[in-house]
């Protein structure tokens, strides 16, 4: 075959001098520099002061632990996710549910559905401010005047100030923006459902909740996994968003806000690295099997 | 390619036949909650919109969903200019700026993702599959893991106020996914176009000029919009790289904007700044949309 790469180098190596500096550019910028962030994240570089860092070991990651703001920003992460990945999932999986049948008006409402993921999150952060705004009753604008308007004015609530459910309030616009991401997949993965086993199952006598269930929903599963997956990854960077709304306030801090601050505020390069490697760590947990999967499936396919 | 499933017709209704009463239910039921999803989506930009029509002092949040009583348009060339509000920075001058700094990214990036796309798909090297998972994971890791050695880094070099340093960071970190969607495409095009260039005894850089890429339009389209959006709504790299100066980059720009610079807050002046600066994404967004789902369906590994 004259494309698969043969063992004469003539054939393969102009193409592979012209991916070179690509793949030195990844070596050294995303590789070596993850190489470095580790090495930092073992030293004593606390301050801006340590000229010359010592080898501490493990001891930044094991301080991480004993560090009482971190762990409160890993847990209020950890309730931004669970919020994020349930609410998203389902928000863009009703959307989906509602248009792939085919409806008039549906390129209308789809772009309606997936313009939020065209705006940068500082934009919005202005307008996510008011609309969580914790002022009630009289005083009340956003989201507390909007459910007083409709009649559910014991739902207000001071959203991301109030003490235990800041991290969850701040899921609502990361909801907002994201399940249109999700109708998307979803769209086409149920589009990508040969018509001819919907078919089948109605001749059958099946009836449509029947076919939802047991014919289209299982034939959704890798879809689902992806958006699980991609959620997971999107929510653990989560940084923009809560800075845009509440900037840096340590009620509604997250694991990637807390690596800032520690890195520019307090210059403690250490903490702000072995945070990050964490977080890098965290990512590849969900990543790599990912990867893995959608490789085996593109090889199969072929 | 996943985004081609979205577009694949699908009749509104089958057949013409009377709908039975059950049906009828069904479909009202669809179009009243497509439409009340509708409203929740807008209502954010609604906000806006509106707020921003409201002149720059008679803006409160009591009144936030109201509509203005007059049309008042002051708070527009104040938020682009700072005035006498904002005079320390110009929302102006960072979105020009910008807009020079993410164009120029988004070509090279698309260039050097169809050169290495072509590579990837057609012209195989020994362990390039290797590779290219290596540069896959590369589009998923968190920037703070190499966030400090880069700061570090363009420091000591002294280039940390200079914009380019973030036209070569969107450049860098951009490679993998503009390879992934240039490469995803090319795969599409059939081997034989290849094969038959070979045995013309074209080279093969000759066959990517005058076979592939004359073909490369759609992906083009696609990895401009992406790197055009991701560098416009770009904040990470912007706040880090440029220690957040409020003159470089229009996401940190916009940030001070916001959280107000002097002792007043002007809500209305904070609405249309956001409204403006959302602009430029939002009207390639109306216009390319299309474009902009596949790049965001390949960053799910799924275009």
């Amino acid at each position: 075959m004259a494309l698969q790469s043969s063992k004469r180098v003539s054939t393969w190596i102009g193409g592979f001098l012209l991916v070179l500096p690509s793949i030195a550019a990844v070596a050294i910028f995303v590789y070596g520099m993850i190489a470095w962030t580790v090495r930092i994240s073992m030293t004593d570089r606390i301050s801006a002061s340590v000229k010359e860092p010592k080898f501490v070991g493990l001891q930044n990651y094991t301080n991480l632990l004993s560090d009482t703001r971190f762990t409160h920003a890993f847990e209020n992460l950890i309730k931004f996710t669970f919020v994020f990945i349930v609410g998203t999932t389902i928000a863009g999986f009703i959307m989906a549910l509602l248009l792939e049948k085919g409806i008039k008006g549906e390129g209308f409402f789809r772009s309606f559905y997936l313009y939020p993921l065209a705006i940068s999150f500082i934009a919005m952060g202005t307008v996510w401010n008011w609309l969580l705004n914790s002022n009630v009753d009289a005083d009340a604008g956003g989201l507390n005047l909007l459910l007083q308007q409709v009649g559910l004015g014991f739902l207000q609530n001071s959203w991301y100030l109030s003490e235990n459910g800041a991290a969850y309030a701040l899921a609502l616009p990361a909801i907002w923006q994201m399940a249109g991401y999700v109708l998307a997949l979803f769209l086409a993965g149920f589009r990508g459902i040969p018509d001819d086993l919907r078919e089948a199952a109605r001749v059958d006598g099946a009836s449509e909740a029947k076919i939802y269930r047991f014919v289209l929903f299982p034939q959704l599963t890798p879809t689902l996994f992806t958006v699980l997956i991609i959620l997971g990854h999107v929510s653990m960077k989560v940084f923009d968003l809560i800075i845009g709304i509440n900037g840096k306030s340590y009620v509604t801090q997250v694991v990637a806000v807390y690596m800032w601050e520690s890195t520019f505020d307090q210059r403690n390069y250490a903490k702000g690295t072995a945070i990050a490697v964490v977080l890098l760590l965290l990512i590849a947990l969900i990543i790599i099997p990912y990867l893995r999967w959608v490789i085996k499936q593109e090889n199969e396919n072929r | 390619m996943s985004a081609d499933l979205l577009e694949k017709k699908v009749a509104p209704m089958a057949n013409k036949r009377k709908r039975s009463g059950k049906e009828q239910f069904w479909l009202i039921f669809r179009y009243a909650s497509l439409i009340f999803i509708w409203f929740l989506i807008v209502m954010p930009i609604y906000v806006l919109v509106v707020n921003s029509l409201k002149g720059i002092k008679d803006v409160y949040l009591v009144n936030a969903f109201d509509l203005p009583k007059s049309l008042d348009f002051s708070a527009w060339p104040v938020s682009w200019s700072g005035g006498e509000y904002f005079s320390a920075f110009s929302l102006g001058e960072s979105m020009t700026r910008t807009l020079f700094f993410v164009v120029q990214s988004s070509i090279i990036s698309a260039i050097i993702g169809s050169i290495n796309g072509y590579i990837f798909a057609k012209w195989k090297f020994p362990g390039s599959n290797v590779v290219f998972t290596l540069f896959l994971f590369g589009m998923f890791i968190p920037y703070q893991a190499v966030m400090i050695p880069l700061v570090q880094l363009v420091t000591n070099m002294g280039i940390n106020k200079s914009i380019y340093v973030l036209v070569m960071a969107h450049v860098i970190y951009g490679i993998p996914i503009c390879t992934l969607i240039f490469r995803n495409y090319y795969a599409s095009i059939p081997d034989e176009l290849i094969e038959a260039g070979l045995v013309d005894k074209a080279s093969r850089i000759r066959i990517y000029l005058s076979i592939i890429l004359p073909l490369s339009l759609p992906a083009f389209v696609v990895v401009l919009i992406w790197q055009f959006t991701s560098a416009w709504n770009d904040f990470l790299f912007a706040i880090f790289l440029t220690g957040g100066s409020p003159k470089l980059a229009v996401a940190t720009t916009t940030l001070n904007f916001i959280t107000g610079s002097s002792n007043q807050v002007f809500y209305g002046l904070n609405m249309t700044a956001s409204l403006i600066v959302s602009l430029p994404t939002l009207i390639v967004y109306i216009f390319l949309g299309r474009y902009f789902l596949r790049g965001l369906l390949s960053g799910a590994l799924k275009g």
